[in-house]
């Protein structure tokens, strides 16, 4: 019993990450209708920052989360102004298209860089410590304070999307973006700040995954699906539901490993494809209006 | 009139290939309430999307207070004070009806144009503002995008069909309104296809048929018959 307990409690608390994963795709998606397939990339990119960053400096890979946050924003405000600005429009293949040439760049210039070797950040003995929550339960302070930064991250979205004048914004422009315009904003600014919101959390996934396990440049595709997994299950525009859907999706890998160590990744994708298929708007879909 | 507050000089629009506006020429004094009316396709509203900033002419020129603002962008547009009523309200759904007047704000232009004054004005609206702006009447909706625009502290107001699917006493009413908003020194350009209510607000009109200017005058001197050869181009 306390086995699958455990299990359980590893799958939810991965889950959390999961979450940041599809956070910012969901946020990109609902505000200019992007698809960004870079976007594992993107996390993997944020993680080899965090290593440049850690050995130059010499920095903990947690207090890394200072530089290589704000410096993913900056990247994904460039990114938006000098390139995805110009692939909007009312057909959504050239995005689609664009981020998939990026993507396929990204990873070769990773490639290029820090060859395909196999990466990981240390911090220490925070690593190893864990908690007791109950008798045979034992959680890891690592993974804990992982899923609580992921609370910490959705409950900000959520907050800057509905209570802050930038959420209003990307709302309004979200909405209809030539009567955003004659109210005075530029929405390719907007974009442009989307675009840093979605990859400062990328910034924060990359190095919380670059701590938990092993990476090399070519894991992130497999982090836009599960990115995408988690959307799709937790319901498009859904923020609490991306975190929903993230643990659905940790805790049907978690169990699917524990039945047999190959079905990791098929579990997860048998449960996305059965809520697919029973509800395909998602688990906590927006509701219109 | 003296110094125009805008002036459109013989502009040229294009949807492509199709000549949407020729040589179109309009001026609007400080205060005053003009009319553009005309049938549907007559170019109306591709007028007032040059006029915000949402199209720009291929020829011709649009100044306001003097400078051109024939290329700014409609974001830009607005900052310099000529704010627009979309044709169907267009309000956000997502947002409330507050929260559709504060991004109205978005231009930060300073005026007496507060949320205070809006719902001073549309008090069924200050009752109403936590609701989601596609809970309103229609006639409700056409007030919010009215207090949505004065909320940037215009100088000049666009007003796309304001009539359009509203009740003669609701319209009545929204027209009782902006007479008020007219009598605190804003402009108006109302594009109608109502041509009783645009002659009975509007101390000049001009009449599109076809991309170009058939007819213009003040309201008070045109006379039926001129209206409809004007409007019917026959």
């Amino acid at each position: 019993m306390t086995v699958w307990l455990n299990i359980i409690l590893q799958g939810v608390l991965i889950g959390g990450l999961y979450a940041m994963f599809a956070a910012g795709l969901s946020l990109i998606f609902g505000v200019m209708r992007l698809v960004n397939i870079a976007h594992g990339d993107l996390i993997v990119l944020a993680a080899y920052l965090a290593l440049v960053v850690t050995q130059t400096i010499g920095i903990d890979p947690l207090v890394s989360l200072l530089l290589v946050v704000p410096l993913m924003a900056l990247i994904g405000y460039a990114l938006q102004r000098g390139l995805l600005n110009f692939t909007l429009g009312d057909d959504i293949l050239p995005p689609l298209l664009v981020t998939f040439g990026l993507s396929i760049i990204i990873q070769n210039g990773l490639l290029e860089l820090f060859t395909a070797d196999s990466r990981k950040l240390i911090t220490g003995p925070i690593e190893v410590q864990t908690v007791q929550i109950a008798e045979g339960i034992w959680i890891g302070a690592l993974p804990l304070i992982q899923f609580l930064v992921a609370i910490a991250v959705i409950a900000g979205l959520q907050t800057l999307f509905y209570k802050s004048a930038l959420g209003r914004a990307f709302r309004a422009t979200s909405d209809d973006q030539s009567v955003a315009q004659l109210m005075g904003l530029d929405t390719r600014h907007v974009f442009g700040m989307a675009m840093a919101l979605s990859l400062a959390v990328v910034g924060v996934a990359g190095v919380f995954l670059a701590i938990r396990a092993n990476f090399d440049p070519a894991i992130g595709p497999a982090r836009l699906i599960f990115g995408f997994e988690a959307v799709i299950i937790g319901g498009l525009g859904s923020l609490w539901g991306t975190l929903a859907g993230g643990v659905i999706l940790g805790v049907s890998q978690a169990i699917g490993a524990q039945i047999d160590p190959g079905w990791q990744l098929l579990a997860g994708h048998l449960v996305f494809l059965a809520i697919l298929a029973v509800r395909p708007e998602g688990l906590f879909p927006k509701v219109a209006g | 009139m003296s110094e125009p507050l805008l002036e459109v000089d013989s502009i040229d629009a294009f949807y492509g290939d199709f000549h949407a506006l020729a040589g179109v020429s309009l001026r609007v004094g400080a205060g005053q309430v003009v009319a553009v009316i005309g049938a549907n396709g007559a170019g109306k509203s591709t007028l007032l999307r040059s006029m915000s900033g949402l199209m720009h002419p291929r020829r011709g020129a649009i100044r306001f207070e003097g400078a051109n603002i024939s290329r700014m962008p409609a974001f830009d547009v607005v900052k310099a004070g000529v704010a627009m009523v979309p044709e169907g309200r267009r309000l956000f759904p997502s947002l409330s009806v507050e929260e559709n007047l504060l991004i109205g704000a978005q231009s930060r232009r300073a005026g007496p144009w507060t949320l205070t004054r809006v719902y001073e004005l549309f008090p069924v609206l200050a009752e109403r503002r936590h609701l989601p702006a596609t809970a309103l009447s229609g006639g409700q909706q056409q007030m919010a995008a009215i207090g949505r625009a004065l909320m940037a502290n215009p100088t000049l107001l666009l007003c796309d069909e304001i009539s359009l699917g509203l009740a003669p006493i609701i319209l009545r009413e929204i027209y009782a309104r902006l007479s008020e908003i007219v009598r605190e020194g804003i402009s108006v350009i109302a594009v109608e296809q109502d041509i009783v209510q645009a002659l009975r607000a509007a101390s000049y009109v001009y009449c599109l048929q076809e991309g170009r200017v058939a007819l213009q005058g003040r309201a008070a001197q045109l006379t039926r018959a001129d209206i409809s050869a004007a409007y019917f181009g026959v």
